[in-house]
């Protein structure tokens, strides 16, 4: 890498530079933790509809066992017993989002080894693209970087639409976060599988797998593996949030827009996580279902903050026992610090989405008075939307949720965070227009 | 792990920048210092006087605003000690101490208060007490007296202590005394009245008379370049302000360099220089939209040089800058930015 190199980075226009962060995990190797006593699986830790269960109280179940199956008529995946260990109960239990899910409540096992169950091996090369789609769909597979989008669906095409290339993000951009770091490190061999298998599902031409340039070494590590024939490639970017964000990433790695409110395969493209694609390929040719996931544990108040593989529905209590939280009084975070969720229960479980536990203590920002708007035009040049915050957060003032939506662009902001960040006076932008967004779709709905 | 340890909740981001209005106003303040003192060092304890006096007309209307509408006070935030430097700095170094204090009262009152406080002013507050007392008091406010006076730092000019009301002694007379042979005429006005140009070197290093402190471009480029690296001041502000006057000037000069200013004079003359970098980059009262900071900067750039050579002189900046203001809602209406992945009309 010459200097000019790093100058001439590729990148999309706004953003910001928050403080990264990661050295605190990034060099720690991924670590299994015990098992948990009881792990606690939503039915839907997915965007669509939950999964049905087909287990009942007190039923014995083995890890990797299916234990619900994907809704039929809408957009669903399935669940898999993440431990061996009897059903306690099928009932409303503390989710990631706040409200209270129906779950499956598992008590593990203690004597079981804990051995997955899986099925044949296939072989993918030699299954068709519906096979692969229908295949992905069983593993139970959906987005592991934030979304929950199930990632059968984004192969799922309309007969018009074709997908040329797909972008593999390994950008990581929101601070502290390092999974996707460690999973590029040491999984290479699972990612470039799960890669060429999405490759073959969509029968896209190549890839680009995008990374920030804070984790060169992944350049290194993946580099000299990628297959000769060089239709997967892989690029540096800037460091820059939300540079992770596909709308971003696309842009800087190959110029183009998806268009506003749409979706990436109007424009021949599909966006895969990188921890998505390599459980992809790891899973799919065992016929497994998604069990298990690596979660970055950081932050304050830790005495062995690192990134660990836990079991899907392990509740926070655990991780934090296990990680050494030693705080008594912080905040709780599942995902990153720009656009995380804040939890309120130690019940709360890491579900298939959750990259990252984050405690946030001596690093918190206290939020002070929230000031008028001083039009320091800051938002405007954070915005990677290229929106107006400074506009769209005095219409809300003034609860004109409408001219937000139909004049200011309020449902193309994806709530990354960034003007808040910014904004000198605290105005808590982002939370304004999620305010906003629910407001009007009660509205509409409303209106019919 | 403890007990029961207690999570606090609250929305993302869970982090912010360390940029706060409170801290982007103090090195405002600081960025106001060494132009302040360049100004005392001019003008003497006349020009320090009067900078007192309108800083603390502002701070004390503000407070008193404060209480009277129960709001807290305000005064931390610095932006009330702006408005009475940055008055200080266009008026002229003699200017009367009690109409100092009438346009500071002016300044918060009615440029700022009676909008709704900070963030809701429609102009610069500076400005709005400005314009009051150029209207009030047509005649202080024109009245020049020489920077560099050698007793300067042991008397005041006789100006500066007229009592409320009164006729303000002779200035005139004291300014031709202490130096020889002062015309009272400023740059500008030597090259308006007399045809007269004063050399841009001198009027780059503010070697001049002139207000108290819009004399020295290359301070305010210094101190306005400070801002700019802490990304605390909009450079795209000033640039265009600049960029507008010189291109107007540039036209008019190039029609006939006989009649008309070049645009090196009209750029370092006068208070553009001071009021391209820190009057109409007033962030509440200019547009945020990209393309609407750089017409609001030419359109200022463009009236600046009209008036200056239709109208009137001393105000030609200030009111360019107050229409700016007046059109930033019109300005920014119109220059709303284009979003990533906009459609065309037709595919929406
Ligand atoms: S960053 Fe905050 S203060 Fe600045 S323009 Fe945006 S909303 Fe206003
Ligand atoms: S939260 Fe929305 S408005 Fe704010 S910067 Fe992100 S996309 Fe833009």
């Amino acid at each position: 890498m010459g200097l000019l190199d790093f100058f001439s980075r590729k990148t999309f226009p706004h953003g910001i530079h928050p403080p990264e962060y990661k050295a605190i995990t990034q060099h720690k190797k991924t670590l299994r933790l015990p098992f948990p006593e009881r792990v606690i699986l939503p039915l839907a830790q997915h965007i669509g509809a939950p999964a049905i269960p087909i287990v009942h109280k007190d039923q014995y179940v083995v890890r990797g066992e299916l234990i619900a199956e994907p809704s039929e008529n809408a957009l669903s995946v399935p669940i898999h017993a993440s431990a061996s260990g009897s059903v306690r109960e099928i009932d409303l239990m503390p989710g990631p989002k706040g409200s209270k899910v129906m779950s499956i409540v598992i008590d593990t096992d203690p004597s079981s080894p804990q051995i997955p169950v899986s099925g044949k091996c296939q072989d993918y090369t030699r299954m068709t693209p519906e096979q692969i789609i229908n295949a992905v769909k069983q593993t139970g597979l959906v987005g592991l970087g934030g979304a929950g989008f199930p990632s059968y669906a984004k192969m799922l095409l309309p007969k018009d639409r074709r997908i040329h290339t797909i972008v593999v993000n390994g950008c990581e951009c929101e601070p502290f976060l390092t999974t996707d770091h460690r999973i590029m490190l040491e999984k290479v061999d699972d990612l470039i599988r799960g890669i060429q298998i999405a490759m073959k599902a969509v029968s896209a031409e190549r890839s680009i797998i995008g990374i920030e340039d804070n984790k060169l070494d992944v350049l290194e590590a993946i580099s000299p593996r990628l297959p000769a024939d060089g239709r997967i490639q892989i690029e540096a970017v800037e460091t820059k949030y939300p540079q992770g964000a596909e709308k971003m990433l696309v842009k800087s790695l190959l110029g183009v827009e998806i268009p506003s409110r749409g979706l990436p395969s109007e424009i021949g493209l599909a966006v895969f996580n990188v921890a998505t694609l390599a459980e992809m390929g790891r899973l799919l040719p065992r016929q497994q279902g998604l069990i298990e996931r690596i979660i970055t544990v950081t932050g304050d108040d830790l005495t062995h903050p690192g990134n660990y593989v836990v079991p899907v529905g392990t509740p926070l209590q655990d991780i934090l026992d296990n990680a050494g939280f030693t705080g008594q009084e912080a905040e709780i975070i599942l995902g990153g610090p720009m656009m995380g969720l804040p939890v309120a229960s130690f019940e709360t479980p890491v579900t298939k989405s959750t990259g990252g536990v984050l405690i946030l203590d001596q690093h918190a920002y206290k939020p002070k008075d929230i000031l008028p708007c001083i039009k320091c035009s800051l938002c405007l040049q954070a915005c990677p939307i290229n929106l107006n915050p400074s506009e769209l957060g005095m219409l809300a003032n003034k609860r004109r949720y409408d001219v937000m939506e139909a004049q200011y662009h309020l449902n193309d902001c994806f709530e990354c965070g960034a003007c808040s960040y910014v904004c000198p006076s605290n105005i808590p932008l982002v939370q304004y227009f999620k305010i906003a967004k629910t407001l009007n779709r009660e509205r509409h709905i409303q209106n019919g | 792990m403890a007990k029961h340890p207690r999570i606090d909740l609250r929305p993302s981001p869970y982090i912010h920048s360390p940029l706060t209005v409170e801290k982007i106003m103090r090195n405002v303040v600081y960025a106001l210092l060494p132009l302040v003192s360049f100004s005392v060092w001019q003008f003497g304890i006349s020009a320090l006087a009067l900078i007192l006096v309108t800083t603390f007309a502002c701070l004390g209307t503000e407070s008193l605003f404060c209480r009277l509408s129960g709001k807290a006070n305000s005064l931390k935030d610095y932006s009330a000690t702006i408005t009475g430097l940055l008055l200080a700095m266009t008026l002229p170094p003699g200017f009367p101490l009690w109409m100092g204090a009438v346009a500071g009262f002016v300044a918060i009152a009615m440029g700022k208060t009676l909008f709704g406080g900070i963030g809701f002013n429609v102009f610069n507050p500076a400005l709005v007490g400005r314009a009051f007392v150029q209207a009030a008091f047509p005649v202080a406010i024109t009245t020049w007296t020489p920077a560099l006076a050698p007793n300067r730092f042991v008397e005041f000019i006789p100006s500066t202590l007229a009592l409320p009301f009164m006729k303000p002694a002779a200035t005139a007379e004291w300014s031709a005394h202490v130096v020889d042979g002062f015309s009272g005429a400023t740059p500008l006005a030597l090259m308006k009245f007399q045809g007269i140009m004063t050399d841009s070197q001198s009027l780059f290093l503010g070697l001049t008379d002139g207000s108290t402190g819009e004399t020295s471009a290359l301070l305010i480029l210094l101190c306005g370049g400070y801002l700019m690296w802490r990304k605390m001041l909009d450079w795209r502000i000033p640039a265009s302000v600049i960029f507008g006057t010189a291109i107007t000037a540039a036209v008019f000069y190039f029609y006939d360099p006989s009649h008309y200013p070049s645009p090196a004079f009209m750029i370092f003359s006068g208070g553009l220089m001071f009021g391209a970098v820190f009057m109409a980059s007033d962030m509440v009262a200019s547009p945020v939209t990209p393309l609407g900071i750089f017409i609001f900067g030419l359109l200022v750039g463009f009236l600046t040089v009209i008036i200056r050579l239709f109208g009137g002189l001393t105000e030609a900046v200030m009111y360019a800058i107050l229409f700016g203001n007046a059109a930033t809602p019109l300005i920014e209406r119109y220059t709303q930015p284009s979003i990533y992945g906009a459609r065309k009309k037709e595919d929406s």
